[in-house]
């Protein structure tokens, strides 16, 4: 018996349907139009974002919040266009994204239609994969496809571009399967040969390090490296992408080394004997010049993405695989083996003593972000996922913030996209309507994508904002200030500054302020009990505060400059 | 720095010499020559990349990343025959041109057109047999040359 016919239109909501799908966000346009009709019946949630690049990095903070594939949908052109941040944004920190585009009629491809633009040309290079649909009798097969690639392997954007006359052809629904891909086959089982020699070099150690970040939050191995490192005592430091990936706290995590690492992780790195290093990419920001780092070291990389692994750092023992495999395979390989690294550890929480991260936060002097951070994550559920922005805010939450668990870190890492803060966090709050979310942001990232306020609002999405409002881009001031003498050029804010309040009532959220050190804990207290609808709290932060520790661009994790009298070692 | 040959099976699909051109460019790859054309294996074709590089094996692992790629095999150069095909249009007149055809001809070219004032040859052979044919050839005028990218096959199985 034939089916009844469907348009592509149709087709695209019903494999949404058929993938589980329960929430997308988008923007509708021309090209796009006819899959907006079927999506008026469909049980899928559609988020409106005021802005394409919003509804990306909404669809990005679902999928970081969740690990599971976020979806956003774009009209051709502009659309399209506004998507490249956020598909580029995904493939630097291995988000799982699938973009489903419109496109002009196929007759009118490569002739400058209205709202054409070349979007599979465009995104080659911000995608894992993309496709271009030539008939609809594809859109099952390619959609599944591409959910298959976006979340397996190492996650990724992909996106599914389809002409408008496609998605109004009527053909019958063939039920996708997924067939094996020649050019696609990801290693997940790690080479057993090399697990034991990654074993050999653990137990041979003194001074071994794991050293860890998103891979093992994508692969959801933290159970497991709890088990590596607790079992062998073996100390841990996490990435910022890695944060949450190892619970703060606990006495074998050092947390984040690099840039604006704490001295401990990165002088640790520097000191140890063997780096032990899983999901990790050896990014500039953690290794500063690789000619310097950890140069005692000798390297057991184990990624997913073989393209990794002898990039930036040849290891003594490379392994491909996924961290969850890879993590149970050292467990078991080492079995009973005594690692005695308590020397070790010594050395470490010696340092940490002597190096502790600090603040100074004067009783009428003006706010610091670490204080309003500690103060708030003294109020803030458990469990509350935090989203920031770029920039010096986001290096003083991941110092100062205790995170325990995975995915409740979400921020823009790899590419570094101010703006990423707020349309994340209402991702993250679409899929968790009853968890706390806190969109931790600078006024130059908020500024960037502010109108999504409006979004939370109308959409019944109550997150909590945070701006800290220091009148200039902060990050882009202190190099200013470090390396060009004070001249700041285009950096500041002030001069018009919106009304932070105002403009949060304006778009139906709550607006409250903090100015002084005795507002924090009233206003915190505030805004946690207001759950009815969006909370925007504007924090006035001291403009001239730094983020220390900080290892300058291209120099050497072996000079740590601790604080501003420090910068006379540059 | 010597040469490494990358012989490099892909799916024939719309896109994929752009995929292959843009990973290449978006790392900062080097290449000498790039080939591609149909196999004999149906959807697949073979592109042929030679390059400096020494790291080719990131060369390799990236493409590698394409979903398009199906496999690549770096050629050991001993065990490799190679092949370039060219088309030159070079000037004659009365005087040379007894002197070029014959010059062409004992290279292994092939005249395919001969006019009153130019000569084109074809030659298929590796690629330094090419570079000598067009330097014997360069003090007559070329008019234009063409090369076809080399394409390289390993002898064993």
């Amino acid at each position: 018996m034939s089916e009844e016919k469907l348009s592509g239109a149709e087709l695209v909501v019903r494999s949404l349907e058929y993938m589980n799908i329960s929430t997308i966000f988008g923007l509708p346009g021309g090209a796009i139009l006819p899959a907006y009709d079927p999506l008026y019946d469909s049980p899928i949630r559609h988020i409106l974002a005021r802005h394409e690049q919003g509804s990306g990095h909404m669809a990005e903070g679902y999928a970081q919040a969740t690990g599971e594939l976020g979806v956003v949908i774009a009209t051709s052109g502009p659309g399209a266009t506004n998507l490249i941040t956020p598909l580029t944004n995904a493939l630097m920190d291995s988000t799982p994204l699938l973009a489903i585009t419109g496109q002009v009629a196929s007759e009118a491809i490569g002739n400058d239609a209205f709202q054409e633009a070349y979007t599979v040309g465009l995104t080659m290079a911000a995608t894992k994969h993309n496709y271009l649909i030539t008939s609809a009798e594809e859109i099952p097969q390619v959609l599944l496809e591409a959910k298959h690639i976006a979340t397996t392997g190492r996650p990724g954007p992909v996106l599914v571009d389809i002409p408008k006359d496609i998605l109004n052809q009527k053909v019958e629904w063939i039920e996708p399967k997924l067939i094996e891909m020649p050019g696609y086959k990801p290693t997940l089982e790690p080479n057993p040969k090399m697990i034991s020699q990654a074993a050999e070099l653990i137990k041979q150690s003194k001074k071994p390090i794991l050293y860890v970040g998103g891979g093992i939050i994508h692969s959801k191995a933290n159970q497991e490296l709890f088990e590596l490192a607790t079992k062998f005592k073996i100390p841990v430091v996490t990435t910022l992408m890695g944060r949450g990936a190892f619970p703060d706290g606990n006495e074998l995590c050092f947390e984040m080394p690099g840039m604006h690492g704490n001295y401990t992780a990165t002088t640790s790195i520097q000191k140890s004997d063997l780096l032990i290093a899983i999901g990790v990419r050896f990014d500039d920001r953690v290794t500063a010049n690789p000619k310097f780092f950890a140069q005692n070291a000798k390297v057991i990389h184990a990624d997913i993405d073989p393209a990794e692994i002898g990039k930036i750092r040849e290891p003594e023992v490379p392994i491909v695989g996924d961290a969850k495999s890879v993590i149970t395979g050292l467990i078991e390989k080492l079995a009973d083996t005594d690692l005695n690294t308590s020397d070790w550890l010594n050395e470490l929480n010696q340092m940490k003593k002597e190096y502790p991260l600090s603040y100074n936060q004067e009783e009428k002097g003006p706010l610091k972000v670490p204080f309003v951070l500690e103060e708030l994550q003294k109020l803030a559920d458990d469990d509350a996922i935090v989203v920031s922005g770029v920039g010096q805010h986001q290096m003083w939450i991941s110092q100062h913030w205790n995170f325990t668990s995975p995915n409740t870190w979400l921020n823009s890492g790899g590419l570094g996209t101010m703006g990423y803060s707020l349309p994340a966090a209402i991702g993250a709050k679409a899929a968790y309507p009853d968890r706390q979310i806190l969109a931790l942001d600078g006024d130059g990232c908020f500024q960037m994508t502010c109108q999504e306020l409006i979004t939370a609002s109308t959409e019944n999405i109550p997150i909590k904002i945070v701006v800290f409002n220091n009148g200039n881009h902060g990050m882009v001031r202190q190099w200013q200030k470090i390396f060009y003498k004070n001249r700041f050029s285009a950096s500041e804010l002030t001069h018009h500054t919106p009304d932070y309040v105002a403009l949060a009532e304006s778009m139906g959220a709550t607006g409250l302020r903090m100015i002084e050190k005795s507002d924090v804990k009233k206003v915190f207290e505030k805004m946690l009990e207001i759950d009815d609808k969006p909370v925007l709290v504007e924090c006035i932060v001291d403009p001239e505060d730094m983020v220390f520790p900080m290892v300058p661009a291209g120099g050497s994790n072996d000079v740590v400059i601790l604080n501003e009298d420090d910068l006379k070692k540059l | 720095m010597s040469e490494r040959i990358l012989s490099v099976l892909v799916e024939d699909k719309p896109g994929v010499l752009a995929r292959v051109a843009s990973t290449i460019s978006r790392r900062g790859f080097n290449i000498n020559s790039l080939a591609v054309g149909p196999t004999n294996i149906e959807g697949r074709s073979k592109m042929t990349i030679v390059t400096e590089l020494e790291s080719v094996e990131q060369v390799k692992k990236q493409l590698n990343k394409l979903i398009n790629v199906i496999k690549i095999v770096e050629l050991d150069p001993d065990n490799t025959i190679e092949s370039e095909v060219l088309l030159l249009k070079v000037s004659i007149n009365k005087d040379t041109q007894t002197s070029v055809i014959e010059k062409a001809s004992l290279s292994g070219a092939k005249s395919v057109d001969v006019g009153q004032d130019y000569a084109v040859f074809e030659m298929t052979g590796s690629s330094k047999d090419l570079d000598k044919l067009e330097n014997l050839l360069k003090p007559f005028g070329i008019i234009e040359m063409i090369r076809g990218g080399r394409i390289a096959i390993q002898t064993k199985l």
